[in-house]
């Protein structure tokens, strides 16, 4: 019954978007405030309806219920209970659910909490979100029904590809999706604000938070995706521009733009309508995101494990949406007032420059991403787009970026002389310098990019904490300390990868126990080789000993894996981290003369990568708890106030 | 600057940044995709020697030949019409095998030969590679590259 | 100027449906038929998949009487969905051969008694080497050979409901 009755709390949570957003219409047409009263509670029982019916599923997941379709096609009644947790969301009509579910959370925490905000805006907020859950709720119920039953009842469940049994892989999906999601209540926001042509400092202040929210899980969920893509695949690189990847990159970049244009709305009460579009553009980079990957539009070898029927119905809803919130913004936007001006060089100025290059890189990334599409729907030639392209066209303007990142907070708002920037910068510019000559004269053949890279991340390192120089730092607000702690972060990122693609060195030997090799300074010898069992799989694996100079020595294992349930090999890489770098060390085949193929890499400083991303994220945290607490504080003041008068 | 005038001047900005990115972005791909070959079409299109290419087919029986070094494979790839010889150094993936397709990214030398420095072997729960009709493999792939010198 | 600059992003989004709608119609198309069709089927001979089923060689497909050629491979979702149709076809008398592709015999057991057998033979190819030569490039697939040993019909993709009276058709007429 179990089955039943997340179906029913399914429906009853999608009568409850569709009555939020019928009080919603019939109040905004008849100006009746009355119907706006129950619009919060409304969104509350969706909210909590959704989750209950996912919470069944996750239920029917956990008690293994083999009389339910998805579960037989995704679990088995043997397999750790974090991995049937995780099997709920790691199939399409699962993460489906997820998705709409967080939807139906987000809108009844706007319910909840928000409270500055204009009650017309607020309220056609709410029927926006209910706009956008509907699409999905008829998605779920007509096209991909979760709680299908399926009869005769099996034994068993079909399993989970054993890739997917991996703790980063389960956790992985859920955290871009509250990323992506929290994006979908900007874009409620901005249709909200455009139809009611409420743009200004308040509704910014409103939906900074959620951007903050969505941008800090987005960034961790890119972070934690490319360490997986790292350590699983055993190819050694941290990013491979493939279509999965690109999918959460452009949110990402649509996102990154919109907190610093939201922040230029909520201080100095400019770009107004670039706001909203990036908020309308960076949820649309959402939804085309996952349905470019769900579709399997990009990847036509998929075709049959897509129905052309779901594809297409996600397909009407993003013309829907996505074509209807871009009519709304041509017709609407010319009649919202603009908001105050502000001088070339100034603190707008460089978020001005930050959102334009940020939208270039998006745009070539999505060029990138669907180029292969266009030219096989033009002539019958196959192609593929791949790093080269993407780090070509890129490259540049991520540098060019960066710098501007390291100015920017350091320029005054709404008008600041070139030369007093210059004056402020100097230090930092003068590091880059230095780092660029001993670069240049104490390297070998480095490459312009990641030259320029590392040169531009020691100057950035210290730029960053620029905006706290002379400052008390005990009265600094914490968002100011999320800036400086996210900009750092991009910084040290930036070192990571241009250390790993400039100074990785690495070696590919066939070897036979006993064998050693030098890769720069550490000294590997191969001990053996050795056939190892799992729960479900078997492997090879060899014993390798790594020695760093005349350090300790470490032993590590790299393995063959074969999985006995899906006829598949999995290569295990071997990692031996330090604090200036990692050994990775993978095993190929044997030649079967008892020669074995070892692959190693010395990798320097390329965990800065994914500690410059967390970085990242722990500042976009920060900021967005500081403004929280700032707002909460400034309305008690004012309550105060208004108590003593 | 006038109200107007500046939200004007954003606006063109915008437009600028766009179109900049969309000329980039298509000078970058004249360059930079690669383009599907099967052994037939480089027969018939005569790709440029170094030129970035895409190479699928199935590798011949017999063909797959290791080197002394221990990590150099040499092989063929056919597609029922023409063959293309073919070299790799690297670790191979698990699905490289004789008879099998395969998809490797690489370039041609002047000698006609094949260099790859990637290889591609799909495998999908639901579906194996159409690798001699040439579709486009992205996704779910196992592949290895090779040394970068 | 300013007005129509607005509709730039819709005009932009516009074309980016106007390509995936193309490219969301075209898979269906894109599906590659085996340039084997109205030729005879390749000589081979491939040992028996499990005990309770012959082997399958090329000769047993061409025995005066139309026959289905279906590749499965125990661990294809697809293969599953289209079980209850291969039973039905099977309950229509028509013979229906296996070719399971890189599986285990235990495997390809397990699936077999979960979901039914409707095979007659059922050959194993565990590196997919005759399903290659066929043309056949996914699983599952399913051929229609008629009396002659010769390829008439290539179903790509699972057997539906609906697809089971035509490939009925398809038999007959090779017949």
């Amino acid at each position: 019954m179990i089955a039943e009755a997340g179906l029913i709390a399914l429906w009853l949570a999608a009568s409850m978007a569709f009555l939020q957003f019928a009080l919603c219409t019939i109040g905004l047409v008849k100006g009746q405030d009355e119907f706006f009263a129950a619009i919060r509670p409304v969104a509350i029982a969706q909210g909590v309806l959704v989750a209950l019916s996912f919470l069944l599923l996750v239920w029917l997941f956990v008690r293994s219920d083999m009389s339910v379709k998805l579960v037989v096609a995704n679990s088995v009644a043997i397999k750790p209970l974090i991995y049937k947790i995780s099997g709920a969301w790691g199939n399409h009509e699962g993460s489906m659910l997820l998705w709409v579910a967080i939807m139906g959370l987000a809108g009844a925490c706007i319910g909840i909490f928000e409270r500055n905000l204009k009650t017309k805006t607020l309220v056609t907020t709410l029927g926006a979100q209910a706009f956008i859950s509907i699409g999905f709720y008829a998605y779920l119920l007509i096209a991909s029904n979760p709680f299908e039953r399926i009869f005769p009842v099996p034994a068993d469940g079909q399993g989970l590809n054993p890739l997917l049994q991996d703790i980063g892989l389960a956790l992985h999906p859920p955290t871009l999706y509250i990323g992506y999601v929290g994006l979908s209540i900007a874009f409620s926001f901005a249709v909200g604000a455009m139809i009611t042509r409420d743009v200004g400092p308040e509704f910014a202040k409103a939906m900074r938070p959620w951007v903050l929210g969505a941008w800090v899980f987005l960034t961790l969920g890119i972070t934690a995706g490319s360490y997986w893509a790292y350590y699983e695949l055993g190819w050694g690189g941290w990013w491979f521009w493939d279509p999965v990847e690109n999918a959460s990159l452009m949110p990402w970049l649509a996102a990154t733009a919109l907190l610093h244009s939201v922040t230029v709305l909520a201080t100095r009460d400019g770009l107004r309508a670039w706001t909203l579009m990036l908020a309308v553009v960076a949820f649309s980079m959402s939804m085309i995101g996952t349905f470019l990957v769900r579709s399997g539009v990009l990847t036509s070898v998929h075709a049959f494990a897509v129905d052309p029927e779901r594809g297409s119905f996600i397909l009407a809803l993003l013309a829907i949406y996505i074509g209807g919130a871009m009519a709304l913004f041509a017709l609407r936007v010319g009649t919202v007032k603009e908001g105050s001006q502000f001088e070339p060089v100034s603190r707008e100025g460089a978020l001005v420059a930050n959102n334009l290059l940020l939208s270039a890189i998006l745009g070539i990334v999505f060029i990138g991403t669907l180029y292969p599409l266009v030219v096989e729907g033009f002539s019958d030639e196959m192609i593929s787009v791949g790093p080269p392209y993407f780090n070509l066209a890129t490259g540049p303007l991520a540098l060019i970026l960066v710098a501007i990142m390291a100015a920017g907070p350091l320029l005054r708002w709404r008008r600041d002389q070139a030369k007093a920037l210059l004056n402020r910068i100097s230090i930092p510019v003068f590091l880059t310098a230095a780092a660029l000559f001993a670069l240049v004269i104490f390297t070998t053949s480095m490459s312009v990019l990641p030259l320029i890279g590392l040169a531009l991340a020691a100057g950035i390192a210290v730029a960053s904490f620029a905006p706290l120089w002379k400052r008390n730092l005990r009265r600094t607000p914490m968002h100011v300390y999320g800036m400086v702690l996210a900009h750092f972060g991009v910084a040290v990122a930036l070192v990571g990868m241009a250390s790993e693609t400039s100074f990785t060195e690495e070696k590919l030997v066939a070897a036979t126990p006993g064998d050693e090799i030098m890769v720069n300074d550490w000294k590997i010898k191969f001990q053996a080789i050795e056939p190892v069992a799992g729960p479900n799989w078997t492997a090879l694996e060899a014993r390798v000993t790594a020695q760093y100079e005349d350090e300790a020595i470490h032993e590590i294992a790299p393995q063959n894996r074969m999985f006995a349930s899906a006829q598949m090999q999995t290569s295990e890489a071997a990692l031996l981290t330090r604090w200036n770098g990692q050994l990775y060390v993978v095993l190929g085949d044997s030649d079967e003369q008892g020669r074995w193929q070892l692959r190693i890499w010395w990798k320097p400083f390329v965990t800065l990568i994914w500690y410059g991303g967390v970085l990242i994220a722990l500042g976009g945290l920060l900021a967005m708890v500081g403004r929280l607490r700032r707002a909460v504080r400034q309305k008690q003041q004012r309550a105060y106030a208004e108590a003593m008068i | 600057m006038k109200a107007k005038h500046q939200r004007l001047a954003l606006a063109v900005l915008a437009l600028v940044a766009l179109v900049g990115a969309g000329l980039l972005a298509a000078f970058a791909l004249q360059d930079q995709a690669n383009y599907f070959y099967t052994p037939s079409d480089i027969v018939e299109k005569q790709p440029e020697v170094g030129q970035a290419i895409r190479l699928g087919g199935m590798v011949q029986k017999g063909s797959i030949q290791r080197a002394d070094d221990g990590v150099t494979v040499t092989f063929t790839v056919h597609d029922g019409a023409s063959f293309q010889p073919a070299t790799y150094t690297g670790i191979t993936p698990d699905l490289f095998v004789e008879g099998s397709g395969v998809v490797a990214d690489g370039k041609l030398t002047a000698d006609g030969l094949f260099v790859a420095d990637t290889l591609l072997a799909k495998h999908d729960e639901n579906y194996i590679p159409r690798e001699l009709e040439g579709i486009d493999m992205t996704g779910n792939m196992t592949r290895t590259d090779t040394l970068v010198e | 100027m300013n007005r129509w600059l607005l509709w730039i992003p819709l005009v932009l989004f516009s074309l980016f449906f106007a390509i995936v709608a193309g490219g969301l119609m075209r898979p269906k198309d894109n599906i590659i038929e085996s340039k084997m069709i109205g030729k005879p089927i390749p000589e081979f001979a491939l040992p028996a998949a499990i005990e309770q089923r012959p082997a399958l060689t090329t000769t047993d497909l061409a025995t005066g009487k139309p026959q289905l050629l279906n590749i499965f491979a125990s661990w294809c979702v697809p293969c599953i969905a289209e079980a209850p149709q291969l039973l039905a076809l099977e309950q229509a008398g028509v013979s229906i051969n296996g070719i399971a592709s890189r599986d285990t015999p235990e495997d390809i057991a397990n699936f077999l008694n979960r979901w039914g057998n409707p095979y007659v033979r059922i050959g194993t190819d565990v590196r997919s080497a005759v399903q290659l030569e066929l043309g056949s490039s996914g699983v599952p697939e399913t051929f229609v050979i008629d009396g002659n040993g010769v390829i008439v019909h290539q179903h790509i993709g699972d057997i539906r409901k609906e697809d089971v009276p035509e490939l009925l058709e398809i038999l007959e007429k090779a017949g």
